[in-house]
């Protein structure tokens, strides 16, 4: 369960999240939408302290992050970029193994033999040995999934996950996600696939000028919102 | 033309000093131009004025002046001496390396700098996210992809230092030039033995300056 209170962030003089308050139970989907420059993805990385907040406090399983502990915290609560960002000095299944035997210590046999299952699960099983630079974008993607996995995460925070990806490989990526979802892994996603997040979500996030204006299930958010905001950004996406 | 050969045959002697103490002030150079490097990158104040300092001494005084502070100024102030010989070689090729390697990494710290920075940033925190630390995202991460931004100026490093290498003849190492020198002390050719001298250093910067470009080419079009 991860608990946020009155996250803040302010980058000099631009306030660009404040008062974000809010919990993700087990097994919850949440999405959060909203225009460009609203703050999402500075709010996710608030979370896992990728960026500092200035104000407010996060809980995951009732303790609070901190720096001391944010090494243990992030394995339990891995993340996803627009950019994939795979390592490029390594192979497919390095990028996956890297996590668990560097930071967990598991053996390079187990890791693998992980890896390789995880490899299934998102269709590249046989990529296991390519250079990362030989895929697509949704392939990269659906390794870097892999790669955020193979941590054994409860929680995985993904950003704008299928906007940097050609329309035609969008559909691959979200179909894993889905059977995240289904499986029950906890996830907080950023995104600006509408009818994604209505499908997968538990809650939905309207997040504009770095607040939340409107929350509430799918249901609530895409038929009948009440903010005027949250509105016309639907009509504008929709 | 048998003077001009024997110019040449002469130099060819220096060769394994000059090639020895080039490559060994390199590698120096690299280990301690990484050191530099990441300290510049460093969050503390201090040690990126460490390394500034550092930097701006050594490029801003010439190699010979540094070789000579090292091999004749420090032992006569400290009243210490160099080993006469080591492995049968003059003791004094222990400060020409220092000297070298000491330089080099200077020069070196810039490029490793920007070979590290040219790793996109967002793979630093994908490995961050994953609960690595700052040590292990270098380490794993970081450095081997600078590593390969690195290799060519490293290369071009060696044939730099082969060059520079010839000050040492002013501070007791028998490289090329003071073979060279030598010989014309003794046989008064000095044309040829210059000659001979300049002729050595090209068999040398030639070759390897086109297998930098090789290597160059090569790893661009590895890296995508
Ligand atoms: N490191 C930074 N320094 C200064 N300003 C920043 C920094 N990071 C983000 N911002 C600013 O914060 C605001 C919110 O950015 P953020 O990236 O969180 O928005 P977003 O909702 O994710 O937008 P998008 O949909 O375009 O990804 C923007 O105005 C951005 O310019
Ligand atoms: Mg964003």
């Amino acid at each position: 369960m991860l608990e946020f209170k009155n996250m803040g962030k302010t980058f000099g003089d631009l306030h660009v999240i404040s008062g974000v308050t809010g919990r993700v139970d087990d097994g919850e989907v949440l999405s959060i939408i909203g225009p460009s420059g609203a703050g999402k993805s500075t709010f996710l990385r608030c979370l896992n302290l990728l960026e500092e907040p200035t104000e407010g406090e996060t809980f995951i399983d009732g303790e609070k992050i901190t720096h001391e502990n944010i090494v243990e915290v992030r394995e339990k609560m891995t993340m996803v970029f627009q950019n994939f960002d795979l390592f490029n000095n390594m192979n497919v299944l390095k990028n996956i193994t890297i996590g668990p035997t560097a930071v967990k210590g598991i053996s390079k046999a187990e890791a693998e033999a992980k890896a390789m299952k995880l490899l299934e699960r998102v269709g590249l099983a046989d990529k296991a040995h390519v250079h990362v630079s030989s895929l697509s974008g949704g392939q990269k993607q659906r390794v870097a999934i892999a790669r955020a996995l193979a941590m054994d995460p409860e929680i995985i925070l993904f950003d704008e996950p299928t906007s940097a990806l050609d329309p035609e490989m969008v559909g691959e990526v979200l179909d894993v996600m889905k059977s995240l979802a289904d499986d029950g892994l906890t996830m907080i996603i950023v995104t600006h696939e509408m009818a994604f997040a209505k499908e997968v979500s538990d809650q939905i996030f309207f997040m504009a000028e770095g607040g939340i204006l409107e929350r509430g299930t799918p249901d609530e958010i895409f038929n009948h919102p009440k903010e005027e905001r949250t509105k016309q950004f639907l009509e504008k996406v929709l | 033309m048998g003077t001009y050969l024997e110019g040449i045959l002469v130099a060819l002697k220096g060769v394994p000093m000059t090639l020895a103490v080039a490559i060994i002030a390199v590698a120096i150079g690299f280990c301690v131009g990484l050191l530099l490097a990441l300290m510049k990158l460093s969050k503390k104040k201090i040690l990126r004025a460490i390394s500034n300092v550092y930097v701006e001494i050594i490029r801003g005084t010439p190699l010979l002046v540094q070789a000579l502070i090292f091999a004749y100024g420090l032992p006569q102030v400290f009243g210490f001496h160099y080993p006469r010989y080591v492995f049968g070689i003059s003791g004094l090729i222990i400060p020409a390396i220092i000297v070298c390697g000491f330089n080099s990494a200077a020069y070196m710290a810039e490029v490793i700098r920007g070979g590290i920075q040219a790793v996109p940033k967002g793979q630093r925190e994908a490995a961050l996210a994953l609960g690595m630390s700052r040590i292990q995202v270098m380490k794993l991460v970081v450095i081997p992809q600078a590593f390969k931004i690195v290799v060519p100026s490293l290369g071009n490093e060696v044939i730099t230092m082969i060059k520079e290498t010839s000050v040492l003849s002013y501070v007791g190492v028998v490289e090329i030039l003071r073979q060279a020198a030598l010989w014309n002390a003794s046989t008064f050719e000095t044309f040829p033995a210059y000659v001979g001298a300049a002729i050595v250093y090209l068999c040398l910067t030639i070759p390897l300056s086109r297998l930098v470009k090789l290597i160059e080419v090569k790893l661009a079009g590895g890296v995508k």
